[in-house]
């Protein structure tokens, strides 16, 4: 039984075919890495997993149940979580109501009991609030807990996403260029956590990622996309050296 | 400075943060229990406007402030929810009963109204909730069986389980105790997953989604409790003015509500009860110096013997007369709020508060936000 699996995948904005003929699994517990030049579809693909977009062709599948047509707020559901690239915190709002939305999908309350605020939501709460805890300190948050996403420093924000995106509770974990704009301390953090997600949490992840140190340092295997289309898939080693992916990036 | 110790997860759920708020709350309780017996009457009436006010203002708080979806047809709810009410009242149904039903047919209409707003976002949905508000004010007009069109319509006292609320006070107090049960009932929804939710529909609609939150039932949830409140509202309404007539809930009326929430302070329930003081009292206060500011400088004249004191007096007086000079003081202080103070009347009572509570190590620049340019605008 595959993990995830992602068949033949395509999608046509107007007259681009921004992903063409991609096929790729993950299996249980390996960091899997997209990388690619600007506009190689890396981000469209996690737009595509993650439901966003509709593909125009293709198939994908999740724990064997066909997700291809799953609606969007069903995703996180089922078990797979992601960050963005630019960060789409909540802003007006601190950091630990930012993770306790993430426990949207664990909600059992209804309109009206969370109307007179029945003791059962207040158990609920606090489970939740259980739940973000352990989060909170597997990613080093606690001082931040009351702060304003909007006062939060960058390098934070990006622990706050991926700390959001832990907080559902998921299988599989999309990760949106984790180092980007993170300095080299940072990014080796980073390097630390997605190990640790892996290790410790028995998560998978599937990462699109620019930093090749990054991504030699975390992946099980690479594949590398051109312009919608797969180069090549292996190791990060055999990846970086295959000529195909040598000459989508230097040119030539 | 105090600083609290949390020592249980429950010390953030509680409604208030701690004994002194507590304290303080109480405080202002029996405050308002007790002005009646301070106050004349007419100032009484004019309070009980505050917190009906009040009650509109949370309203419009959940679906602007909270949920980031702007309407301009606010009044048209409140018109629904008092027409509704005073017909059933005056047809002999039970108060409660009345109550009960017009703010269900608000409700629905409120859910009605939203389903645009699946599919709209700011300016257009701003405009589709105007439509709404005009076609329900000709509804208003011309549907005479009901509304008693341009004639209006006369509201009777309202009578709760054989009690005539028929004096100012006890009205005061009815009103009152319906706000203090609509903040907390409000305040419970904002403390649980569907407050939490519509804070993420306002920050990021993407991120919303991909965390699990359905989109089109939460914002439709939204719309329908704040339809259902503009209802609540607009029962104590009609038994306030005591005569309806379609032109008074006009796209002005609307756009003080908006007006409301904005000076109050958008995001905090807070803000929904300063912009409710502030709304609801200005026309007094206008009304008293129209009077009080030609009279205290034509004796000031008459002192000094400067003539040019009485003539400058009288002609404000003759000035604050002039019809629209009310709009355009409400106009006037929008704007100024905007400038001045953006986070509203609330935003600036935290500064007062941080002030005297870290006196004298109060920094100015405490509350300012570093500006961000990495939201994702692609996949809006």
């Amino acid at each position: 039984m595959t993990f995830f699996q992602a068949e033949n995948l395509a999608i046509n904005f107007g007259g681009i075919r921004a992903v063409d003929d991609v096929s790729f699994t993950v299996e249980r517990g390996e960091v899997f890495t997209i990388i690619g030049p600007n506009g190689a579809g890396k981000t469209t693909i996690f737009n595509l997993v993650s439901r966003i977009y509709d593909p125009s062709a293709g198939r994908l599948t999740f724990e064997d149940h066909d997700i291809t047509t799953t609606p969007p707020h069903r995703i996180a559901e089922i078990g797979i979580a992601r960050t963005f690239q630019n960060i789409e915190l909540f802003e007006h709002a601190t950091l630990l109501q930012n993770l306790l939305l993430a426990r949207h999908v664990n909600r059992k309350s209804g309109f009206f009991s969370e109307l007179l605020f029945l003791p059962s939501v207040r158990r609920m709460e606090v489970e939740h609030r259980e739940a973000v805890e352990k989060v909170v300190d597997f990613l080093d948050l606690q001082q931040y807990r009351d702060t304003f996403v909007v006062n939060l420093p960058y390098g934070v924000r990006k622990i706050a996403e991926l700390a959001r995106a832990l907080c559902t509770g998921p299988k599989l974990l999309l990760l949106d260029e984790p180092s980007s704009g993170l300095n080299v301390e940072e990014t080796d953090d980073m390097a630390f956590w997605i190990e640790d997600i892996k290790n410790l949490l028995g998560i998978s992840v599937l990462m699109v990622e620019h930093d090749m140190k990054l991504v030699a340092a975390v992946s099980d295997r690479v594949l590398a996309l051109n312009y919608g289309r797969p180069l090549a898939t292996g190791t990060p080693q055999e990846v970086q050296n295959h000529p195909e992916v040598i000459r989508a990036y230097l040119g030539g | 400075m105090r600083f609290l110790f949390k020592t249980a997860y429950e010390q953030d759920i509680k409604l208030f943060r701690d004994r002194t708020t507590v304290v303080w709350y109480l405080v202002l309780a029996v405050t308002v229990l007790a002005l009646p017996a301070m106050l004349s009457r007419y100032y009484i009436g004019e309070i009980t406007w505050v917190f009906i006010y009040g009650i509109c203002g949370v309203s419009l708080m959940v679906l602007v402030g909270y949920t980031g979806l702007v309407s301009l047809g606010h009044a048209a709810f409140l018109g629904i929810g008092a027409y509704a009410h005073a017909y059933l009242v005056h047809h002999g149904v039970p108060w409660v009963a009345s109550v009960a039903i017009a703010v269900a047919i608000t409700t629905a209409c409120g859910v009605i109204v939203g389903l645009p707003a699946l599919r709209m976002t700011g300016i257009y949905l701003a405009i589709a909730t105007l439509a709404f508000s005009v076609i329900i004010q000709e509804v208003f007009t011309r549907w005479e069986g009901v509304t008693g069109g341009f004639a209006g319509m006369a509201v009777d006292k309202p009578e709760i389980f054989g009690i005539r609320f028929s004096n100012e006070t006890s009205f005061y107090y009815l009103c009152g105790a319906t706000l203090a049960l609509t903040l907390l009932l409000t305040q419970n929804l904002l403390r649980s997953p569907t407050g939490r939710a519509w804070i993420a529909i306002r920050d990021s609609e993407i991120a919303a989604q991909s965390m699990g939150v359905y989109l089109p039932f939460y914002k439709s949830v939204a719309f329908a409790y704040s339809a259902a409140l503009m209802g609540l509202a607009g029962a104590l309404f009609a038994h306030k003015i005591a005569y309806l007539a379609p032109d008074i809930f006009s796209i002005l009326f609307s756009i003080q509500l908006l007006l409301l929430v904005i000076v109050g302070g958008l995001g905090s329930l807070q803000g929904a009860v300063f912009g409710a003081i502030f709304v609801a009292l200005l026309p007094p206060i206008i009304a008293i110096l129209r009077d009080s500011i030609p009279a205290g400088m034509a004796d000031a004249a008459h002192a000094t013997g400067i003539g040019l004191i009485g003539t400058i007096g009288h002609g404000i007086g003759e000035f604050l007369k002039k019809p629209g000079v009310e709009a355009g003081i409400f106009g006037l202080i929008l704007v100024l709020v905007i400038l001045v103070e953006p986070s509203g009347m609330y935003g600036r009572w935290t500064k007062i508060k941080l002030f005297f509570s870290m006196f004298p190590m109060y920094k100015r620049d405490s509350f300012k936000r570093q500006k961000s340019y990495m939201r994702s605008e692609r996949l809006r």
